[in-house]
């Protein structure tokens, strides 16, 4: 028995999160944030010679084939660094692929998007998180029409994953016709969501169904939930550093109990949350019994200390938490936007009774 | 990460499973405030004899003799939990005072001691806690002033749970009123029978009295009943309140108390509907449900730390913080399903589980500030997980005991 990271898994944590320090600064960052994704930064590239594009794909095509614990140390990562990049399509898409594509399509597909040629995106909110706005996309002999919204990397993908209102997946092309494609500016700009508009656009059927759907959206959940793991530990060493530096009343301020304890607080919430995700991830790999139901926990509940963490420590750091200056509101929006992709708390909850069939 | 038990730790859990089974009849639970009953002392004994308690006390002090095998103690322990068995005895003589005289006992401390306390014929109660001495225990006052080759001890205890069904006590006494506070206490044994030792029943808001005050007056104890060494007590203890807040953030106690709610949740109905279809209630409870879950496997993270002889950090230190509080909110998510239900407490046709979701709801909140209040715990976490500094002496208090 052995609930720990493994050597490779620490190196690879450490190696990722050194480049992602220089390619995901948070000056790269800011500049990426402030120019609508400027593109010309390429954080994406960085990562691709790292291999992430890749991590859960088999690696007869060309990928890592590493498992969902892997992924979800690399979305930690990517939630400290608050770093830019498709690591969501380029996690479940391959998922998808492995799961309900045939050999052409994986042929087709997995090559090209574990070396980088190709990122891919997911438009699975509809179907997770329930249809606002109309949206919601219908299948008809081969082709699909109308609307996916809250699209990670939608604007820029060239494959796309998409769930229609039956629970059905279809790869799309990004250059199909009648596919258009506009950003949904969100409060976090560290990531870029689209709306995708569907007008009888050519799609090819993954099989499977809703229950290729079901590990997407668990994967999906778990790699969330990490991303906010990873920017709640900086949020409080931010906030650690912060309260041992700044002086008031002739003491620092981090030698105030009123201070002190709500450090200890967010992390008494954090470590028994990183359990939660860690194995959360390795149930996904390894005890698919348990797996939904970990997941749906493991993103709801980081949902909710994501955010007591990211109010908490944008109030020990005083006025200065809420200046654009110190940057820590990258941090703070950013777990803001995991905690509703793919359902909010509340209705995670809902399907987490449901799946144990203590509800209807 | 690999959870899958290995053949030999299948082997094992079948081993303790088949135990279970053909041992069912004989189940028989320590009865809280009382001395242990005949059938409770033979049910532990028997699981001395098996190694499923006392498991790693050595042989030659009355225990199973076992390597330490943290895996295989947590297998049991889960084993027990899914059957509904005791547990072998958790008293306060056999979490605490046992792994002292292990630690720092003498030859003659261990062979006297250590057999009849795991047998259960020996209780034990805790006198460390004062009036004036809780949170900063260090500033105890009960004085041991030598007097040939014993010391008279005077003084008062308070939250001395077992006192009044205790043969002994161990107990903190201030030896070397001289010294700095920390290093004048010694940790001292002495029979509840002493003349000069009065003890009053502490009744608490449940209606019971689960705690008592200790007076001592004078009361005559040899010198030679000092553990560890005179003016060392507060490390002894130190060493052993450890093995006490492990004790109250056991998952596995946790877990079975959210299985129970859960029942609850859906058997219980009102105008019809079964609790649990409160849409709010059944978020509450997935809410715990999540947090149950979190600690759960934090208590494997810990568990797999403490197999490879590495600190737990963090993942351990919140451990009482965070399953007191969660044992608080699944009782208070009881009572609030059960509505008016929920605040009977007395026996009658309506009264639901004995009561016992409203008397874990009050003494559960003893448990959040006993064994280190919850701000005490934000202090541990706050200065040894994060670095932060300590709260800066007032300068008039005197490092002394005074």
């Amino acid at each position: 028995m052995d609930f720990s990271l493994t050597d490779d898994q620490k190196m690879m944590q450490e190696s990722l999160s050194r480049t992602l320090e220089s390619a995901a600064s948070l000056e790269r960052v800011r500049r990426f944030a402030d120019q609508a994704g400027d593109q010309s930064l390429d954080i994406w590239s960085a990562l691709t010679d790292f291999g992430l594009p890749g991590i859960v794909i088999p690696e007869e095509y060309g990928g890592l084939g590493l498992g969902l614990l892997d992924a979800a140390l690399a979305a930690e990562a990517f939630g400290r660094s608050v770093a830019p990049g498709a690591l969501l399509g380029a996690v479940l898409a391959p998922i998808a692929l492995t799961l309900g594509g045939s050999k052409d399509q994986q042929a087709a597909w997995l090559p090209k998007l574990a070396s980088g040629e190709a990122i891919a995106a997911i438009a699975i909110s509809e179907a997770v998180a329930g249809a606002r706005d109309g949206a919601g996309v219908t299948a008809s002999g081969g082709k699909l029409s109308g609307k996916a919204l809250f699209v990670l990397d939608g604007l820029d993908a060239q494959l796309i994953v998409v769930a229609d209102t039956t629970g059905g997946l279809h790869l799309v092309s990004g250059d199909a016709a009648g596919l258009s494609r506009e950003l949904m500016v969100g409060i976090d700009l560290t990531r870029r969501m689209a709306e995708l508009n569907f007008d009888k656009v050519a799609a090819e059927p993954l099989s499977g169904g809703k229950a290729v759907l079901d590990r997407l959206r668990d994967a999906g959940w778990v790699l969330l939930a990490a991303d906010t793991l990873g920017a709640c530990d900086v949020m409080i060493a931010k906030a650690v550093a912060y309260a041992q530096e700044r002086k008031q009343f002739g003491r620092v301020i981090g030698s105030f109990q009123a201070v002190k304890h709500l450090c200890a607080e967010m992390a008494a919430e954090v470590e028994p949350c990183r359990s939660l995700v860690w194995y959360a991830a390795y149930a996904f790999d390894d005890a698919p019994d348990e797996a939904s139901l970990t997941a749906a926990h493991a993103k709801a509940h980081t949902s909710e200390v994501g955010r007591f963490v990211a109010r908490t420590s944008t109030e020990v750091h005083g006025g200065m938490g809420i200046t654009d200056l110190l940057g820590l509101h990258y941090w703070f929006k950013r777990v803001g936007l995991n905690r509703q992709l793919l359902g909010g708390p509340e209705r995670v909850r809902r399907l987490a009774a449901q799946m144990q069939g203590l509800t209807a | 990460m690999d959870l899958k038990l290995t053949p030999e730790m299948t082997a094992f859990r079948d081993e303790v499973r088949e135990f279970l089974k053909t041992h069912r009849a004989e189940y028989a639970p320590n009865a809280g405030a009382e001395r242990p009953r005949e059938a409770a002392l033979a049910w532990q004994n028997k699981l001395i004899e098996h190694g499923y308690a006392a498991r790693t006390i050595p042989k030659a002090y009355g225990g199973y003799g076992a390597a330490p095998d943290i895996l295989k103690s947590r297998i049991i322990a889960e084993e027990f939990t899914a059957a509904g068995a005791p547990r072998g005895f958790a008293s306060q003589g056999i979490s605490m005072l046992v792994p002292t005289l292990l630690e720092v006992g003498s030859e003659e401390q261990k062979t006297r001691w250590i057999g009849p306390t795991l047998r259960g014929e020996v209780v034990w109660c805790q006198g460390y806690s004062e009036p004036g001495a809780g949170s900063d225990l260090a500033s105890l006052q009960t004085k041991a002033v030598e007097d040939g080759d014993d010391f008279l001890i005077s003084g008062s205890k308070i939250w001395t749970s077992t006192a009044a069904q205790a043969d002994m006590i161990f107990c903190l006494v201030r030896t070397e009123p001289a010294a700095p506070k920390h290093d004048g206490i010694s940790y001292i044994l002495f029979d509840m029978k002493t003349p000069g030792i009065e003890v009053r029943p502490l009744k608490t808001m449940t209606g019971s009295a689960e705690f008592n005050e200790v007076f001592f007056t004078d009361v005559r104890v040899p010198q030679s009943a000092v553990v560890g060494g005179r003016g060392r007590g507060w490390f002894v203890a130190n060493a052993t309140l450890k093995h006490e807040r492990g004790m109250l953030g056991d998952p596995n106690a946790t877990e079975a108390r959210l299985a129970a709610l859960i029942d609850l949740m859906k058997e219980e109905t009102v105008d019809g509907q079964r609790l649990i279809d409160d849409p709010v209630m059944a978020d509450r409870l997935m809410q715990l449900q999540a947090r149950v879950m979190s600690m759960k496997f934090n208590g494997l993270r810990t568990l797999t730390a403490s197999m490879a002889n590495e600190p737990a950090g963090l993942a351990a230190m919140v451990v009482k913080l965070q399953g007191c509080e969660i044992n608080h909110q699944l009782a208070a998510l009881a009572i609030d399903a059960l509505g008016e239900l929920g605040v009977l407490y007395e026996d009658g046709p309506h009264l639901r589980a004995k009561g016992s979701w409203q008397r874990s709801y009050m003494f559960d909140l003893g448990l959040i500030i006993g064994g280190g209040t919850a701000q005490i715990q934000k202090n541990i976490i706050s200065e040894r997980g994060l670095g932060l500094p300590r709260e800066p002496k007032l300068a008039s208090a005197s490092e002394k005991g005074g």
